[in-house]
């Protein structure tokens, strides 16, 4: 059976080619000009949806059984979104070259468009905005994170997507946005969508990362 | 309660058609879940191996859910039964769906019958990983121990499955082994089938 390998052990089978880092290499695009998220998506790696979508389950179902309490898995979900949505924004600025929005209205269709068309290859529309322009719905119809998910009587509670949420919240706290992103409409809970609210609390005046003589 | 009265176009998701499965997403998002995915299991824990075993639970769901989806999609809900054929189906299959491609190598250890081994130069999930000093032996890849486990013991191996680092000669990062170590009663029925 097989050729020898290393000591003690016989090749049963082997890939043809091994992958270089060369062969996964995006190229560069030229500078400045915003990218469309349709653009980045193509250049960036990506992986099968599926692996996502089951190890995304696998946690959640990790949390519901620690945790025991729906309440206590929509909050950690949140929490951990939030962390991925703090170190996100970098790569999304580096990649998107998209610059500073002139009002909430601009940072939202980026979101949409750019921001999970670029890291989910799923975009999504920007709809029911407030009179003052600072609170809108982010409506998703695609969604790789509730694929093969359906939602057990005992867990009716759960906001499974919670993460998203708080993805949205860190990314936008990092440029300086405060805001507050609920679930309007779920569809693991029966609606015909995925809403996310998305209200901008306040904007935070920039400061100099450095203090004078303190 | 929430979730009474569903409207929603399909009653369960066993009546969705089977998707085709060519639906990606950026490598980046997969790299930041399973970060959160160690570092929470990390707060959760007090020793490596507990960590280990931890992730390799989380893989495990996935394998058995792979299997699953798998036979319906790309074998005709027939699942293998003889012993080289599912390592087989693990090595290409699983692995060029959850991966992308096929694993680098499957050997069978000629010092014991019941222990074979599947090799990746850089596993997906250890791409990102800097394992810290004093953790020197963790394995982010008993996530991927996890998911052949939960094949395996899906389709009636059942196995233990351990996921090691084995230094390279010239280069910088080791390799992954994932080390697969069958159950008595799984050589005893491979060897009445001949």
């Amino acid at each position: 059976m097989g050729r020898i390998g290393r000591k003690g052990w016989v090749v049963v089978a082997a890939a043809r080619k091994m992958s270089t880092f060369a062969d996964h290499c995006p190229t560069m695009a030229p500078p400045m000009a915003p990218r469309s998220g349709d653009a980045i998506f193509a250049s960036v790696e990506r992986v099968n949806a599926e692996l996502f979508t089951l190890t995304y389950g696998a946690i959640v179902r990790q949390l519901l059984t620690d945790l025991e309490e729906v309440e206590e898995v929509n909050k950690q979900l949140d929490q951990m979104g939030y962390n991925i949505g703090i170190r996100m924004i970098d790569e999304f600025l580096a990649k998107s070259n998209v610059s500073r929005c002139v009002d909430f209205k601009e940072t939202a269709e980026v979101i949409a468009k750019v921001g999970f068309k670029m890291f989910l290859g799923v975009s999504a529309s920007v709809t029911n905005w407030d009179s003052e322009g600072t609170c809108c719905s982010i409506v998703l119809e695609d969604n790789p994170l509730v694929d093969f998910v359906e939602l057990p009587d005992t867990c009716q509670g759960l906001y499974y997507c919670n993460i998203l949420s708080g993805v949205i919240r860190g990314a936008l706290e990092m440029v300086s946005m405060k805001t507050e992103v609920t679930w309007l409409r779920d569809m693991l809970r029966g609606d015909d969508a995925n809403e996310l609210q998305v209200k901008l609390i306040k904007q935070v005046p920039e400061e100099y990362p450095y203090k004078d003589d303190e | 309660m929430i979730g009474v009265g569903k409207n929603k176009q399909y009653a369960n998701v066993l009546d969705k058609p089977l998707s085709k499965g060519k639906q990606e997403v950026s490598l980046s998002a997969f790299a930041f879940l399973f970060s959160e995915l160690v570092q929470y299991n990390q707060t959760q824990v007090d020793n490596i191996g507990e960590l280990e075993r931890r992730l390799e639970d989380a893989g495990y769901a996935v394998g058995a859910r792979m299997l699953e989806l798998l036979c319906h999609r790309e074998k005709g809900n027939r699942r293998e039964t003889r012993l080289l054929g599912i390592l087989s189906f693990v090595h290409s299959t699983v692995w060029k769906v959850l991966f992308g491609k096929v694993a680098d190598s499957l050997e069978k250890g000629t010092e014991h019958e019941d222990e074979y081994m599947i090799s990746e130069k850089e596993l997906l999930v250890n791409r990102f990983i800097s394992i810290p000093k004093d953790m020197g032996t963790f394995n982010c890849g008993a996530f991927v121990a996890g998911v052949v486990r939960g094949v395996l013991d899906s389709a009636g191996f059942p196995a233990v499955v351990t996921a090691h680092f084995v230094p390279m000669d010239g280069l910088q990062r080791p390799r992954t082994t994932i080390l697969i170590k069958f159950a008595e009663e799984v050589l005893r029925r491979e060897a009445r089938l001949g």
